[in-house]
């Protein structure tokens, strides 16, 4: 394929996206309404009550293997997603379960999946950083750092092959972008002028190797200059803030055909899985203290504040619905069936060809 | 019928599931304005254009990666390696994701994929470009495996693997493409996990793919000139693998021997050896014998590399050790 054309093509109606199922939640308009300041405010905490009930559960041992959580960084998933139609795509890697929720995929699924359950988004059979659901074009969590950046690319290739108008947005931590495939997916998203945003979650940690450390270049965005890419750097505890960056890319890749690569800087309060100390080894009490003065949450509150919009009350209200529905969640987990030994053997192979064009061979067509 | 070539019959194979379905695509280094570096896809960029004959940078996992991601949303990509050997840098898209996205996602996301190009050694190209990974492959669940060694059943093969829901491996030869042998005209397809008796005989059972069926023939012919009679079985596919035709056989002959490219240890055939001793141990006369790569990495030297590679003669020898006749 030549190198594109980078004026605006005629955007094309995507032939599919009226098949798509409509999102169980409305998605916010504009950026500057206190629906939507309201809506994004929910969608952290439930994030955040939803981690802090997946904590509970993996030390009581109802959630086994690798669990990576998303407190701290909530305003990323939620800013980013919020833009989305529920015709694009969405992948990320393993630190997936707050993108899982922004993405629309039920809290009770994503629990289920966690805990192993044959209810799970992924039958079980994915896990905590493995979270896939079709419905809701959410192409994954992935387990190998920056494996599913070239995935991403093809995907927006994909949807310029077919002349749609849909944008993939991909998830991946800092420490990705020291990885060759990150290189790869960009020069060739660059090279074919693709619909993808490229969204660096910067938490400034690679499980416990500081960026500092790692890359030879500490401002992220400008390893998009090697790729003639746009790139942005945007404040990641401020949600309205990640949100209008994202709106920027996603017009690009939709109008133009443009890949952008965004660092959001951000910050995990948590340790990087379930087995490291929040602090005390690779950074310090006082480090994760100062960042923790800039939750995301309360940044939003503040925000809301200054505007008059913020009443304790209906915060309460909120925080009150928001736990109810995590509460759901477990509740449905905890009793929902774990697969049944027949499963073991299922989905290694599909047995259908483009011949037969049933199962998830026609259902792949969208 | 006509005669053509192994390179023709994959390029007519190309043509015809491009020409059936507006899905499917070709993708690799110089498959379009070089014509293919074997010449594979030649004219096809001219036929279907630059958006579904798409030349890559040498950037072998990206572009692997970019076709689990296309397969992932509905299109069926044909990845061109230049070689297998360069896909080895490529291998965490083949195996961690083309392989493994169906299952951890419970289901819903299969990726219908092709990876395909020239595996194991051509000649004197030395130790870098001279391996044969079909065990690396065939171990994975999840993906299919499947090596060709005529025209005829590459073309039919091709065309079943673009068609199936799963992800291909696609196993060519350099010294493959060149050799000439019949298709017919018309449509065809020879479906994926079947094998072949390509000849008939009582005394031993040769067990080949791939290349190495021409040397299972070659063998044959040769020990026919004594009066044995050997039976050639060609897996075709090595996963699945097709052991009913493999047992039906011993069963027959009692004895068997396994000719495979690649190298000794954990190769295809001590996993053929394997479903040979558990389901033939009371048939069996002889111990399986293996003909494989000498264990080392491939020489340059003409006499070494020649030396290195299994051949007629050492199947010829095998055959006979295992009919106890030297």
């Amino acid at each position: 394929m030549a190198r594109a054309n980078k004026s605006a093509p005629a955007p094309s109606e995507s032939p599919n996206a009226t098949e798509t199922k409509s999102m169980a939640k409305k998605k916010p308009e504009s950026s500057d309404d206190s629906a939507l300041r309201l809506s994004l405010l929910r969608e952290m905490l439930l994030m955040r009550r939803f981690e802090e009930r997946t904590a509970e559960a993996y030390a009581l041992g109802k959630i086994g293997g690798f669990c990576h959580l998303y407190i701290g960084q909530e305003a990323v998933g939620a800013g980013a997603i919020s833009v989305l139609r529920p015709d694009d795509y969405v992948i990320t890697s393993y630190r997936d379960h707050g993108q899982a929720l922004a993405r629309g995929i039920t809290p009770r699924s994503v629990m289920a999946e966690l805990f192993g359950r044959i209810d799970g988004c992924s039958k079980g059979k994915g896990g905590s950083m493995h979270l896939f659901d079709r419905n809701t074009n959410f192409l994954g969590g992935h387990g190998i750092v920056a494996g599913h950046i070239p995935i991403a690319t093809g995907v927006g290739f994909a949807i310029k092959y077919r002349g749609g108008d849909q944008v993939c947005l991909c998830f991946f931590g800092e420490a990705a972008v020291n990885n060759g495939a990150f290189h790869e997916a960009l020069n060739m998203a660059a090279l074919w002028q693709l619909p993808v945003v490229y969204l660096v979650e910067n938490n400034r940690y690679g499980m416990g190797t500081a960026l500092e450390r790692a890359s030879s270049v500490n401002d992220i965005a400008e390893r998009a200059c090697s790729y003639d890419m746009p790139n942005e750097v945007v404040d990641g505890q401020d949600v309205i803030a990640v949100r209008e960056a994202v709106t920027r890319a996603v017009a690009r890749a939709r109008g133009e055909n443009t890949p952008t690569l965004i660092e959001v800087r951000t910050y995990r309060f948590m340790g990087h899985s379930m087995s490291d100390a929040v602090s005390g080894t690779y950074r310090s009490k006082e480090e994760l203290d100062e960042y923790m003065k800039r939750d995301p949450i309360a940044v939003l509150r503040a925000q809301m504040e200054q505007r008059g919009e913020w009443s304790d009350d209906k915060m309460a209200a909120i925080d009150d619905e928001v736990r109810a529905i995590v509460e759901d969640a477990w509740n449905f987990a905890d009793e929902s069936p774990e697969p049944p030994l027949e499963a073991l053997t299922e989905d290694v192979y599909v047995d259908t060809t483009s011949d037969t064009d049933t199962g998830v061979a026609a259902a792949g067509e969208r | 019928m006509a005669i053509i070539t192994y390179r023709d019959a994959l390029n007519q194979a190309l043509r015809e599931e491009m020409q059936r379905d507006d899905r499917v695509f070709i993708m690799g280094e110089e498959v379009a304005v070089y014509q293919g570096a074997y010449k594979v896809s030649k004219g096809l960029l001219q036929e279907f254009g630059e958006m579904r004959v798409v030349d890559t940078p040498i950037t072998e996992l990206g572009f692997a990666g970019v076709g689990v991601g296309a397969a992932m949303v509905g299109l069926r990509p044909i990845i061109e390696f230049m070689t297998w050997n360069f896909a080895l840098l490529a291998l965490d898209q083949v195996v961690n994701a083309a392989a493994k996205m169906l299952s951890m996602s419970g289901g819903q996301f299969n990726i219908p994929i092709v990876f395909r190009g020239p595996n194991g050694a051509a000649l004197q190209l030395s130790a870098q470009h001279s391996q044969s990974w079909e065990s690396w492959l065939a171990h994975i669940p999840g993906l299919k495996v499947v090596a060709p060694g005529t025209p005829y059943d590459a073309k039919g093969l091709l065309k079943s693997a673009i068609r199936d829901d799963n992800p291909v491996m696609f196993l060519e030869g350099e010294m493959l493409y060149n050799i000439k042998g019949e298709v017919p005209e018309g449509e065809y397809t020879i479906p994926l996990g079947k094998a072949q008796v390509k000849r008939e005989g009582d005394h031993v059972t040769i067990i080949s793919y791939g290349k190495m069926i021409n040397v299972a023939n070659q063998a044959a012919d040769i020990l026919a000139k004594d009066g044995i009679r050997a039976e050639v079985i060609d897996l075709l596919t090595l996963r699945p693998i097709d052991t009913e035709t493999i047992i039906a056989s011993v069963k027959k002959t009692n004895r068997a021997v396994v000719v495979e490219e690649g190298w000794e240890i954990c190769g295809m055939g001590a996993q053929i050896v394997d479903y040979v001793q558990r389901d033939c141990f009371d048939d069996l006369d002889a111990p399986v014998l293996r003909v494989h790569q000498v264990d080392v990495p491939m020489p340059y030297a003409k006499n070494l590399e020649r030396a290195a590679k299994p051949d007629a003669q050492k199947t010829v020898a095998a055959v006979r050790q295992v009919l106890y006749l030297d």
